[in-house]
C-alpha cells in the first residue's frame, strides 16, 4: 500500500495551488460582480486544465486526459481554498456528461459551452407525484406532431425549475411500448408557453423544489438525447453523476470538523461539552464511521486510477446508502449538542441560504435537511434493494406482470 | 498511489484460505470447538511451514520480513475461518521482541518463534481490566515477576510468554521458569483458549527497549483483533445470505421477504465499507506511525461494535436453529466477542482516542 501520489503529483499539487492564490481576485477584476468575478475565475481555470477537465476543449472544457488523481487533487484544493472551479449543479455536472455519452454533435456544440459558461441553467424532470422509487411509471406524455414534442403532465422535486432556462426529462413517447420501453429522454425550454413552475416549501421552511405543470408544452423533435424509447438507459447514466455528487466526502468533513468546533464552544455543566465522557464517545463513534467512508473512497479511486472497479463493486454499490446515514449520525449529534436551543425555528440567513455552517439555524435546519440524500437519488430503502440484489445475489423483489 | 492488495498479497491470502478451508472446515472446526482446546498441533504446523509463523519476522531471524499489512490479511482470513490456534498471542510476541529485543535476544528467540518450533504468547491483561502499557503494575524486581496476569491466549501451549510490567515496559519468561502458575480459565471463545499466570519470584528477562515498543505492540494487536473480527463479521453475512436462500418458509425462501434482503443488505454495508480501517490502521503501523495510534484505536473499536452487531443479527437471521449450540453461527458470534474485548472495550478505545488530543 502506498498512499503517496508521488513526486509528479506532488508539483502538480504546488503548480495548482500558486494557481489558486489568484483568488479571490485583486485590482481591477475585483471590482467586478461577485457572478462576474467567479466567471472569470473559472475560465482562468479551464485554460490552465483544472476546470472541466473531462469535457473536450471544442465543447468549453479544457479536455485533459482521464486522470483521476488529478481530479481527487484538483477537488481538494479547490475546495480548500472555496475558489469557484467545477460546478457541480444539474447542468454541467449531470446534463453535460449525460450530452458527452448519448448527445449528437449538434446538441453537444449547441448546449454545453453555454452550459459550463453558466449563461444556460438546466434542472432535471425525473419524478413525478406517482413515479417516486418506481420511476419508469412516469405518466406525462410528449406526443410528436409534426417538427415538434407536445408535452402534458406533471413533474415534482424540481430542483431550481424557478431559475432554470431548459429541463431535461423523462417522457412517455411510446404509450404503446412496455414500461421502459416507452420513454424518451427530452430537452424543454422552460419559458415555452404552457409552463407553469410552483415552488414547493420543505419542512426546513426553504424552498429548494418545485411541482412543474405541462399544458401542451411544444419542444423541437431534435431536442431528443437518444433514440426513441432509449430514455430509461440515459437515464441510468445521468443518476449514476447524480450519486456520484450526492456522496460528498468533502461536506462529511465539513460537517464533522463543525460538530467538534460546536462541541468545544459549548457549555455542559459548566465545563466545554467536548469534555463529557458520553460526547467524547458518541464524537469517537462517530469518527469510525467518517474514517470508514475516507478510506472507502480511498480504495474506489485506488480501483479507478488501478482499473480494478471490479474489485470496488461492493463499495461503490453502498456508499449511497452509507454516507447519508453517517451525515444523519452528524447531523443528530450537533443536534443534540445545542440543547433548548433546539426549540427555535431556522431562518433564512440570505436570499434563499439556509446556513448549514455552524449556526444555531444551520443546526436545527440540518438536522431536518439530512434526510433528504436518503430519499432523493435513489431512496435508501431502494439502495438496500440494490445491494441485496446486485451485491449479495439474493432474489430480485416481485414484480406484478401488468407494471413491468 | 495503491490503496488494495498487491497480487503477492491476494496470492497470501488465497493460499492461507485454501488451507483453512481444507484443514479446517466447519466440521473440523466444530470437533476443535467442542473439545474445547482451542488448539490443534497440526494445523499450527501447518501454518508454520508455509510462514504465518514468522510473517513479521525479519529474514535475518528466519522469518518471512513481511509488514503488519500481510499479518493483518491473514489475521481476516483466520477469523473468516475462526481459525482455531496461537496466532494471535504468537504474532505479539514476536512483534515485540523484534520491536524490543537486543540483537542477542532476537537472534535468541526470533528463529525459533519463524519457524514454530517455538510458541509465544503475550500477558498483559492485570485485574481491573488493565490492558495497555501506561497501566501496567506488574514489577520486575532483581530479574523476578511476582503478582498476576489476566486472558493470556495460549498460555497452556506457549513456550515463552512476553510480560507486561510497571513502565510500560516487557519481560520474557521461559517455560519452566521457577514460581510460573498456569491456570486455564473457560474461554467464550473455544478456538483461543485462555489462562491466567501466578508469578511468584518467577525469573523474567526484560525486553531492552521494551519501554519504547510495547504501545507499538498493543496498536498491533489492536488491528489484528480488528482485522479478524472484520473477518469473521463478513463470513456471518455469507452464511447468512446463504442460509435466507436455502431457508424456506411460505412456501418460498426467506430471502425472498424484502425484511430479510434489508436486513441482509444492512449487515452487508455496516461491515464492508470497515475493511479501510484495518487496512488503514495496518498500513500507518508500517509507513505513517505518527498516526498508527489513532487509526489502530478507531479500526478497533468502531469494528469490535460493528463485528458485534452483525453476530446478534446473524444468530436473528437463522432463527430458532440460530439459538442453538449445534448451529455453527455461534463460533463466529464468540470469535467476535473475543476480538471485541480482548486488549479493551471499544469504548475504552475511543476514549483513547479522544485522549490523543488531535481533532
Amino acid at each position: 500500500m502506498d498512499l503517496s501520489f508521488g513526486p509528479e503529483y506532488d508539483s502538480f499539487r504546488a503548480e495548482l495551488r500558486r494557481f489558486l492564490e489568484g483568488w479571490p481576485l485583486t485590482g481591477e477584476e475585483a471590482k467586478r460582480t461577485p457572478a462576474e468575478q467567479e466567471q472569470i475565475f473559472r475560465r482562468r481555470g479551464i485554460e490552465h486544465g483544472y476546470v472541466y477537465r473531462n469535457i473536450p476543449t471544442e465543447y468549453g472544457g479544457s479536455g485533459r486526459p482521464h486522470d483521476p488523481i488529478a481530479d481527487q487533487i484538483i477537488a481538494e484544493e479547490y475546495a480548500r481554498t472555496g475558489a469557484p472551479g467545477n460546478k457541480l449543479d444539474q447542468g454541467p455536472g449531470m446534463l453535460a456528461p449525460t450530452l458527452l455519452e448519448f448527445g449528437t454533435e449538434a446538441q453537444k456544440k449547441h448546449f454545453i459551452p453555454p452550459t459550463l459558461e453558466g449563461s444556460i441553467q438546466w434542472c432535471q424532470g425525473y419524478s413525478e407525484p406517482g413515479s417516486g422509487s418506481d420511476l419508469a411509471s412516469i405518466q406525462t406524455s410528449a406526443r410528436l406532431d409534426g417538427d415538434h414534442w407536445v408535452i402534458n403532465g406533471q413533474k415534482i422535486w424540481t430542483s431550481n425549475a424557478v431559475h432554470a432556462d431548459y429541463m431535461f426529462g423523462l417522457f412517455r413517447t411510446e404509450p404503446e411500448a412496455s414500461k421502459h420501453a416507452g420513454i424518451s429522454y427530452l430537452i424543454v425550454d422552460m419559458k415555452a408557453p404552457g409552463i407553469d413552475v410552483r415552488p414547493l416549501k420543505q419542512m426546513t421552511g426553504s424552498m429548494e423544489f418545485n411541482e412543474v405543470f405541462f399544458d401542451d408544452v411544444r419542444t423541437p423533435a431534435e431536442n431528443i438525447i437518444g433514440a426513441r424509447g432509449e430514455g430509461w438507459a440515459v437515464s441510468r447514466a445521468t443518476l449514476k453523476h447524480e450519486r456520484n455528487l450526492i456522496g460528498s466526502p468533502k461536506l462529511m468533513g465539513e460537517q464533522f470538523a463543525l460538530l467538534i468546533a460546536r462541541a468545544r464552544a459549548t457549555l455542559r455543566n459548566g465545563r466545554p461539552a467536548i469534555e463529557d465522557p458520553g460526547i467524547r464517545d458518541r464524537i469517537a463513534e462517530i469518527e469510525g464511521y467518517v474514517r470508514a467512508v475516507e478510506t472507502t473512497n480511498l480504495r474506489m479511486l485506488s480501483a479507478t486510477v488501478h482499473g480494478e472497479e471490479l474489485k470496488a463493486m461492493l463499495p461503490m454499490m453502498m456508499i449511497k446508502l452509507y454516507s447519508t446515514d453517517v451525515m444523519q449520525l452528524i447531523a443528530k449529534a450537533s443536534y443534540d449538542l445545542i440543547g433548548g436551543d433546539g426549540l427555535l425555528e431556522p431562518h433564512e440567513e440570505r436570499d434563499g441560504i439556509y446556513s448549514t455552517s455552524g449556526t444555531v439555524s444551520g443546526v436545527v435546519h440540518n438536522y431536518m435537511f439530512s434526510l433528504g440524500p436518503a430519499i432523493a437519488g435513489g431512496a435508501s430503502n431502494i439502495q438496500r434493494n440494490i445491494i441485496g440484489e446486485r451485491g449479495l445475489g439474493l432474489p430480485r423483489d416481485p414484480r406484478p406482470p401488468s407494471s413491468s | 498511489m495503491h490503496f488494495g492488495l498487491t497480487e503477492e498479497q491476494e496470492l497470501l491470502q488465497e493460499t492461507v484460505r485454501g488451507f483453512v478451508e481444507g484443514e479446517c472446515p466447519p466440521t473440523r472446526l466444530r470437533e476443535i470447538f467442542d473439545a474445547g482446546s482451542g488448539h490443534d498441533p497440526a494445523l499450527w504446523k501447518g501454518l508454520a511451514e508455509m510462514g504465518i509463523a514468522g510473517l513479521v519476522v525479519p529474514e535475518a531471524e528466519g522469518g518471512a520480513g513481511l509488514e503488519i499489512v500481510d499479518l493483518a490479511l491473514v489475521a481476516e482470513v483466520l477469523g473468516d475461518g475462526a481459525m482455531p490456534g496461537p496466532f494471535l498471542g504468537h504474532s505479539l510476541a514476536c512483534a515485540a521482541i523484534a520491536f524490543g529485543g537486543s540483537a542477542e535476544q532476537r537472534s535468541r528467540w526470533l528463529p525459533g518463534l519463524a519457524s514454530g518450533e517455538l510458541v509465544g504468547s503475550v500477558a498483559f491483561a492485570e485485574e481491573g481490566d488493565r490492558w495497555d502499557p501506561e497501566d501496567w503494575t506488574l514489577a520486575l524486581t532483581a530479574g523476578a515477576l511476582r503478582g498476576a496476569k489476566r486472558h493470556v491466549p495460549h498460555a497452556e501451549i506457549a513456550d515463552l510468554w512476553v510480560v507486561g510490567t510497571r513502565d510500560a515496559g516487557l519481560a520474557v519468561v521461559e517455560r519452566g521458569a521457577a514460581g510460573l502458575r498456569v491456570e486455564p480459565v473457560a474461554g467464550l471463545d473455544r478456538t483461543r483458549a485462555l489462562a491466567n499466570l501466578a508469578l511468584d519470584e518467577t525469573p523474567a528477562e526484560p525486553l531492552e527497549s521494551g519501554a519504547a515498543v510495547s504501545g507499538r505492540v498493543r496498536d498491533v494487536g489492536l488491528v489484528l483483533l480488528a482485522a479478524d473480527a472484520f473477518g469473521a463479521a463478513w463470513r456471518l453475512t455469507r452464511m447468512s445470505v446463504d442460509y435466507a436462500k436455502e431457508r424456506r418458509q411460505f412456501g418460498q425462501p426467506i430471502a425472498n421477504f424484502q425484511a430479510v434482503k434489508h436486513q441482509l443488505a444492512d449487515m452487508a454495508t455496516a461491515v464492508e465499507p470497515t475493511r479501510g480501517l484495518f487496512w488503514y490502521a495496518a498500513h500507518a503501523l508500517d509507513a505513517i506511525p505518527d498516526d498508527a495510534p489513532r487509526a489502530a484505536a478507531i479500526a478497533k473499536a468502531h469494528i469490535g461494535d460493528r463485528a458485534a452487531e452483525i453476530a446478534r443479527a446473524a444468530v436473528e437471521l437463522h432463527g430458532g436453529l440460530g439459538f442453538t449450540w449445534e448451529c455453527d453461527v455461534q463460533m463466529w458470534f464468540k470469535r467476535i466477542l473475543f476480538d471485541r474485548s480482548f486488549l479493551g472495550t471499544p469504548a475504552h478505545h475511543r476514549a483513547r482516542r479522544m485522549g490523543m488530543g488531535d481533532l
